[in-house]
């Protein structure tokens, strides 16, 4: 990771990534939240990019991006009376908060620490261009990966069948 | 690095002239051609637009038989920058009842995606801004962003017209934005690349039968995906009107039933630049259909008619600019805009040729045609691949 641009560009999206995140957490209005989530989405992407993972990069903004958060803006545009003020502030829910979120901290900690980093060739050999990932990607899943991926298929599935479910109500 | 520098390297002479040759040479310096690609680029859509939108209205009026807009300038084509200079200068109303924020960041985001896809299109053999692995899924990526300007600008516009016209066109996008993906991957299926750059060449190596390469110009022309894609090509198409809300698919806009739609509150240069993002969009769904399915900047060889003269002025002078592969790439960038051109006449007479959809029959041609049509072409289209390799 050397060059002044790389470690500009990823401290910049770093900034974006967290920024966003704040004002997703702490904004008042659902709807400035969505939009600084959007933010949040867009830095992650740029973070995937800046660390030569493109096909990642473009894949979180189709999913996140174009997909999610899309159903979410629709939600709002539905719904009939999004109420301002969303939030329930108790004491007891900041314990749970808490609890959470210092379990995927340690969870995500463990795993970055855990992860052997120097294995993609484009950081081992030193040189600084990143390669194209898509064709690997590709193969990774359909070889070592087949498993999981069908699986995740299923969980579509299933959440598929179980929205018609629950939209249809109930009795047929 | 950007292609255009690839086959250059760096000069060895003194002068400003050969600074400035070398400093566009040097492979450091690629951010400068960049940057001056982003800049003609940037420059040129809003050119083509209003350009378009002349000719939107003059050949509405041919197709009405009347005349159109004839009196600024020759035959009008002066009218768009009559009608800009009027936005410029109309009072920008911000209605009291609007949220604000999003209300002005609307009009903004209508603009901002298609001119980032117009960043990954291939112009010419070496003329794109950038020309990335993920290709075509970049371009889905923030094409798709487009629903985000007519959602949330009918949604923060908080009156009822705007609101349903935001609600109709989040359905419409996301329904057909399926078929799009899918006619798409049939393309990426045969072509076993997502880059825009060698979906074009795989469209000008030569038709394969059997085993036997064929490079007569028959051969040449049943190359092009349209040939060996013919249904994938048409759901593209129609898919892509109704992406770009273009008649007979438009009604997010409605007028008729909506009043403006989505972009009644918006006035002076919000509209504007809505208008500016509807035609942005046309010309990058159009851009993405000659890419895909019409042979990009070929056509049938005419394209390699300077191939020779570069190679020769490479060789005779290395470290110098490559003028001849600057002459190259205007000659593919021509061809592609005349592909453009007809392309967007296509737009426009569809659009005062035929009547508007109901909003009933637009969702279950889209989900009960395109959608099981397009499955079907990909499952063909696979089986077909499987067969041949």
């Amino acid at each position: 990771m050397e060059g002044l641009g790389i470690q500009l560009a990823f401290y910049s999206f770093a900034a974006v990534t967290i920024g966003s995140a704040l004002l997703a957490t702490m904004a008042k209005k659902i709807v400035n939240s969505a939009f600084a989530l959007m933010a949040t989405f867009f830095g992650v992407a740029g973070i995937y990019g800046v660390l030569g993972s493109d096909f990642m990069a473009v894949t979180q903004i189709v999913v996140y991006v174009g997909g999610i958060l899309i159903l979410l803006c629709f939600g709002m545009l539905l719904t009939d009376r999004v109420p301002d003020e969303f939030r329930v502030r108790s004491p007891r829910r900041y314990v749970g908060a808490s609890i959470a979120a210092t379990l995927t901290f340690v969870g995500l900690a463990w795993a970055i620490s855990g992860t052997a980093w120097a294995r993609l060739p484009h950081i081992t050999d030193g040189s600084a261009e990143a390669l194209p990932t898509t064709a690997l990607i590709g193969n990774a899943l359909l070889t070592d990966y087949l498993l999981p991926f069908e699986f995740a298929s299923i969980v579509l599935l299933v959440v598929l069948v179980g929205a018609a479910r629950v939209a249809r109500g109930g009795t047929r | 690095m950007n292609p255009l520098l690839a086959q250059l390297t760096a000069a060895e002479t003194d002068g400003w002239w050969a600074g400035f040759q070398a400093f566009f040479v040097a492979p450091e310096n690629a951010w400068a051609v960049s940057l001056l690609l982003v800049l003609i680029v940037g420059k040129t859509i809003p050119g083509m637009v209003s350009l378009l939108v002349w000719v939107e209205r003059r050949g509405a009026a041919l197709l009405q038989d009347r005349l159109g807009p004839n009196r600024v300038g020759p035959f009008g084509i002066l009218q768009s920058i009559a009608d800009l200079v009027k936005f410029i200068f109309k009072e920008d109303v911000l209605p009291g009842h609007v949220n604000k924020p999003i209300f002005l960041l609307a009009p903004a985001l209508a603009v901002i995606p298609p001119l980032v896809v117009l960043s990954f299109i291939p112009w010419g053999a070496n003329v794109a801004i950038a020309d990335v692995d993920t290709g075509i899924l970049a371009c889905f990526a923030f094409s798709s962003l487009h629903v985000y300007s007519v959602s949330l600008g009918g949604w923060a516009s908080n009156s009822k017209y705007p609101l349903l016209g935001g609600v109709r066109a989040a359905a419409q996008m996301i329904s057909y934005e399926i078929a799009l993906g899918l006619s798409a991957l049939s393309v990426f299926v045969i072509a076993g690349t997502l880059r825009l750059h060698d979906v074009v060449m795989f469209q000008t190596d030569g038709l394969t039968i059997a085993g036997t390469t064929y490079d007569a110009l028959w051969a040449r022309i049943l190359d092009w995906n349209l040939f060996k894609q013919p249904l994938g090509a048409i759901i593209f198409l129609i898919a892509g009107f109704a992406e770009t809300n273009r008649h007979p698919f438009d009604m997010p806009e409605a007028e008729s039933e909506l009043a403006a739609g989505y972009h009644t509150e918006f006035s002076s240069m919000k509209f504007a630049l809505f208008f500016l993002g509807e035609y942005a969009a046309m010309i990058v769904m159009s851009s993405l259909f000659i890419v895909m399915y019409l042979g990009g900047w070929t056509f049938f060889g005419v394209e390699n008619l300077l191939t020779d003269w570069v190679a020769e002025y490479g060789a005779a002078n290395p470290g110098w600019i490559n003028w001849p592969l600057i002459v190259e790439a205007h000659l593919h960038v021509g061809i592609f805009l005349g592909k453009l051109a007809f392309l967007l006449w296509f737009f426009i007479w569809v659009r005062w040729s035929l009547p508007r959809f109901r909003y009933d029959q637009l969702m279950s041609i889209g989900w009960k045609r395109l959608l099981p049509a397009s499955l079907l072409w990909f499952a063909l289209t696979a089986v077909g691949v499987a067969l041949v390799r």
